[in-house]
This record gives C-alpha cells, sequence and structure tokens, in this order.
C-alpha cells in the first residue's frame, strides 16, 4: 500500500460510488474508435453510393427528380428489409455500426428486426405493438421536430 | 444460535450433501467451445424444433431434468424437491420446463447467481433432514435473453467492449443425503452490494465488489486460506470483473490469482468467438459446473472448490428509470 503524504491509499472496497466509477471507467476496455470510425464510412459511403446509382439510373431515364428521390428511398427500404429478413443487416451493423444505422436502411432494419423477434407473440400484441419499439422514438421526435422547424419556417416567411 | 451457523453468513454442515450426479445441455455456440466436450448433450440449432426461444428454453430444462434422472437411475417419485430459475419473466422457462412433472418445486431467481441460491437452499433442506433428493436446475438462452433485457436479434448494432454474451445452456445437479460423489461442506449466502455502476453492458464491474465481498466473508468465516481450495471460481465476472475481484481481495492481503477463474471466460473462447468480456447468465455457470468442474472433481483433478456465482440484480426496468445495479454472489464450498 503506498502512502501519499502520509494519508493511505483508499482501498476499492471502500471507495464512494462515484470513485468506484470512476475507477470502472479507467480500466474498462474501450471501443476502437477509429476502426469503428472507418468502417462506419466505407459501409454507410457505400450504400449511400448504391443509392445514387439507383437515383441517377431513373433521372437518366427522364423521371422527375422528386419521384425518382422516393423511389430510389423505396428500393433502398426494400433492399435493408430483404438482408434484414435474411439474417445479414445484423451482421453489416456488427462490423459497420452508425455506417448502417443511419442510412434509410437502417431505419428499414429498426422496424422489421423488432417485427420479426415479437412475432411470437401474435400479429397484434406482438408484431403490431412492438414494430416500432426501436423507431418509434425517431419517429416521434423527428416529427414533433419537422412541426417545430415548419413554424418556425412560416414565422420567419 | 442455530449451531449449523459459522461467523456472519456461512453455514457448515453437519452431514454434509453429495452431489451425486449433474447433466448439462448447451447451445451450438457453447458446444464449439473450448469446454464443448464436456457437456452431456450440444443442441444443434437454438430452436430445437420449438416455435419460440422461450418454449426452446423451456425444453432444453425439462431435457436436463431428464438426463440428470436417467444419468442417476432415480425415478421422479424419489426427488423431494425441484429448485429451480431462469433469467425471465416469473420464471417461465423453468416452471414451464418442470410443469410436465409430479416434483414439488420451489422457484429462485438470483439472476445469474441462481445456480449457487438453489444448491445452497437445496443443501440446507438436505442437512436439515428435509429431504434426501434434491434437484438444483437453472438455464439462460442467448435469444430469449437477448429480446428480454436489449434489443432483437436481427437489429444492426454494435455491442461495447466490456459487453457478456449469455450462455445458451442449462445445468442440473442432483444432491443427496448419501451416495458418492464429491460434497458441499459449507455455504456462504451473499448480501446485496451496490457500488452504483447503471451500465448493463459492464455488469462484471457491476458484480465483481459482490463476488469479492463474498468469498472475503466466507474465508473469514470460515478461517480458510485462499489456498485452501484448489479453485475459486466465479459465476460470470467476465475478463473486467474478474481483474477488479483480483485487485480487491489483493488490497485486503488475499491473493487469490494463482487460482482464480471465472466460467464467463472457460465456456467461451472469447476471441475468436467473439464474445467481448466474457459470457454470463445463470446457464453459464450451471453447465460449467455441471459439464467440466464435476468431471474435474470426480477425477480428482480437483479436489476442494469454492463456486462462486455471480448475479446482476437489474430489470429493463430499472434499468430504463436510471437505476444503478445491485449485484449479489453466493459461495459454495465443494470436495470430493
Amino acid at each position: 500500500m503506498e502512502n501519499v503524504a502520509g494519508k493511505e491509499k483508499k482501498l476499492i472496497k471502500d471507495y464512494t460510488n462515484n470513485e468506484y466509477r470512476q475507477y470502472v471507467e479507467k480500466i474498462s476496455p474501450k471501443s476502437k474508435t477509429l476502426s469503428n470510425v472507418i468502417r462506419a464510412f466505407i459501409v454507410g459511403g457505400l450504400i449511400c453510393t448504391v443509392g445514387q446509382f439507383i437515383n441517377n439510373y431513373f433521372l437518366e431515364r427522364g423521371m422527375d427528380k422528386d419521384i425518382a428521390g422516393s423511389i430510389t428511398s423505396i428500393i433502398m427500404i426494400s433492399i435493408g428489409v430483404l438482408l434484414t429478413a435474411l439474417n445479414v443487416y445484423d451482421d453489416i451493423g456488427k462490423f459497420a455500426g452508425a455506417g448502417s444505422i443511419v442510412p434509410i436502411t437502417g431505419f428499414a432494419n429498426s422496424i422489421v428486426s423488432p417485427a420479426m423477434e415479437f412475432k411470437s407473440e401474435g400479429y397484434v400484441m406482438g408484431v403490431g405493438a412492438k414494430m416500432f419499439v426501436v423507431a418509434g422514438p425517431v419517429l416521434v421526435y423527428g416529427i414533433s421536430a419537422s412541426i417545430v422547424a415548419g413554424i418556425i419556417y412560416y414565422l420567419l416567411r | 444460535m442455530a449451531e449449523k451457523r459459522v461467523g456472519k453468513q456461512t453455514v457448515k454442515f453437519q452431514n454434509p450433501p453429495v452431489i451425486t450426479s449433474t447433466a448439462s445441455i448447451v447451445g451450438p455456440k457453447e458446444g464449439k467451445g473450448p469446454l464443448g466436450s464436456y457437456f452431456d448433450y450440444v443442441i444443434d440449432d437454438e430452436l430445437w424444433g420449438e416455435k419460440t426461444w422461450e418454449k426452446a428454453e423451456s425444453k432444453i430444462v425439462r431435457e436436463t431434468l431428464s438426463k440428470l434422472l436417467e444419468k442417476s437411475g432415480k425415478s421422479q417419485e424419489d426427488i423431494n424437491y425441484v429448485i429451480a430459475g431462469d433469467l425471465l419473466n416469473q420464471d417461465i422457462a423453468s416452471t414451464f420446463g418442470i410443469r410436465g412433472t409430479s416434483i414439488s418445486y420451489l422457484g429462485v431467481f438470483g439472476a445469474c447467481s441462481t445456480i449457487c441460491e438453489a444448491m445452497a437452499i437445496g443443501s440446507m433442506i438436505i442437512d436439515g433432514n428435509f429431504a434426501d433428493n434434491v434437484i438444483c436446475v437453472t438455464s439462460s438462452h442467448f435469444c430469449s435473453a437477448e429480446k428480454q433485457f436489449r434489443f432483437p436479434l436481427e437489429l444492426g448494432t454494435q455491442r461495447p467492449p466490456t459487453a457478456q454474451w449469455t450462455v445458451l445452456g442449462c445445468g442440473g445437479v442432483l444432491l443427496s443425503s448419501r451416495g458418492q460423489g464429491p460434497r458441499i461442506t459449507h455455504v456462504t449466502v451473499g448480501k446485496i452490494v451496490d457500488k452504483g455502476i447503471k451500465d448493463a453492458n459492464n455488469m462484471g464491474a457491476a458484480m465483481a465488489p459482490a463476488a469479492a465481498d463474498t468469498i472475503l466473508t466466507h474465508l473469514k468465516d470460515t478461517g480458510f486460506a485462499p489456498d485452501y481450495y484448489d479453485l475459486i471460481l466465479t459465476g460470470d465476472l467476465g475478463i473486467v470483473g474478474k481483474r477488479i475481484c483480483e485487485e480487491i481481495m489483493a488490497e485486503v492481503g488475499f491473493d487469490i490469482s494463482k487460482r482464480f477463474n471465472d466460467c464467463g471466460l472457460l465456456i467461451f473462447d472469447r476471441e475468436k468467438q467473439d464474445v467481448h468480456a466474457g459470457a454470463s447468465g445463470c446457464g453459464c455457470c450451471a453447465s460449467v459446473f455441471a459439464g467440466y468442474l464435476y468431471k474435474q472433481l470426480l477425477e480428482g483433478k480437483l479436489k476442494r472448490i469454492l463456486l462462486v456465482a455471480t448475479g446482476a440484480l437489474l430489470s429493463p426496468t430499472s434499468t430504463q428509470q436510471g437505476e444503478t445495479i445491485p449485484s449479489i454472489a453466493h459461495a459454495v464450498s465443494i470436495e470430493s
């Protein structure tokens, strides 16, 4: 036990909750931020590139810009749903983290995965009730924020 | 004072109950782990022919129980009590697994410490002369635990490095008043310790002070030195919790590092099987004891062990309400 200026070092078992939390924080292994960021950047970029290709394809075919955007979103969501149903999207997510959570494919994954998981509790109390258990907060606060933004826009206009 | 009590929290048995038989069933990932060959049966898919994860877990409990009866040559009528528990709400894996039997049932919950809690109660019942044969069985299922405590399986998320992997497995032990096998000489029932950890992805850190408290109390109560035991084995502290527990013990003058390990680090190859900080779950300590340790004791490779199952007594609701994690550890002293 080391003596610092006559004061004996405090034992871990006598730590206050705060001291113990700081000690745990110090010794716990950390996430590898740099490699996680690089992975997220590459996979997220790839997903967006696929979306851009699809969008460009429709634009070249002479489709209206708004409609091409909507159809691209629908196709990307379908890809996210398909990869979730094939048990692949969770593996992509494990590798890419935010890179596959943030794009619209990740949003599809967050709705389909609880729907699959809770199918065992039936279509009403299972699929129906639990489908938005992950995406629900995003929708509630996303829509609320857009309403607020809309009001501010209206007032400033 | 009750004559079988020693010290503050420990019970010393006058007629130490005998562990006459054990049985274990684990999942495919556990089967591929370093202890794979020690388990009685490895199922080849997580549903095991059932429609839901919960049904699959109940089936594993049911089959472990019948395997245990088969191995011990006993019938249901010979068993006075079955003490069981798991991680699911209202202990449904245990109750639905056991409902087809005619054995008196006691349900217990101690999160991942449940196997040692059950063995402690079972041993007291036997030494108290209230029963001749008691079965203790606990289970956990990775998929049903994820569903209840975390996220849907197919959700594409990352786990932090301190997270632990719930074992798909079940372990059962048969305690008898007489017979051949290792004996339970002492049990130290733990008290709830909460050092203010809130992170449900770092349960090892939450449980380590409880484990150290119980081991320390056990050594003080019995007067044993740590080297009395060939092995002191915690339930599921993982790599972070094991280190903290060792440090706490070392600081108060008990260097246990040479004979200390954790079931959560034995059952998987942590690096190759991608389980982050290690394994956890009611089935972790139970299947490692019933599968691996019991055989080591029978073969004489281990003479005396202290099995210290650890539990984080949290629920998804308590976590969402920002509560800290109360933890517990129970120690069972076993001699061959």
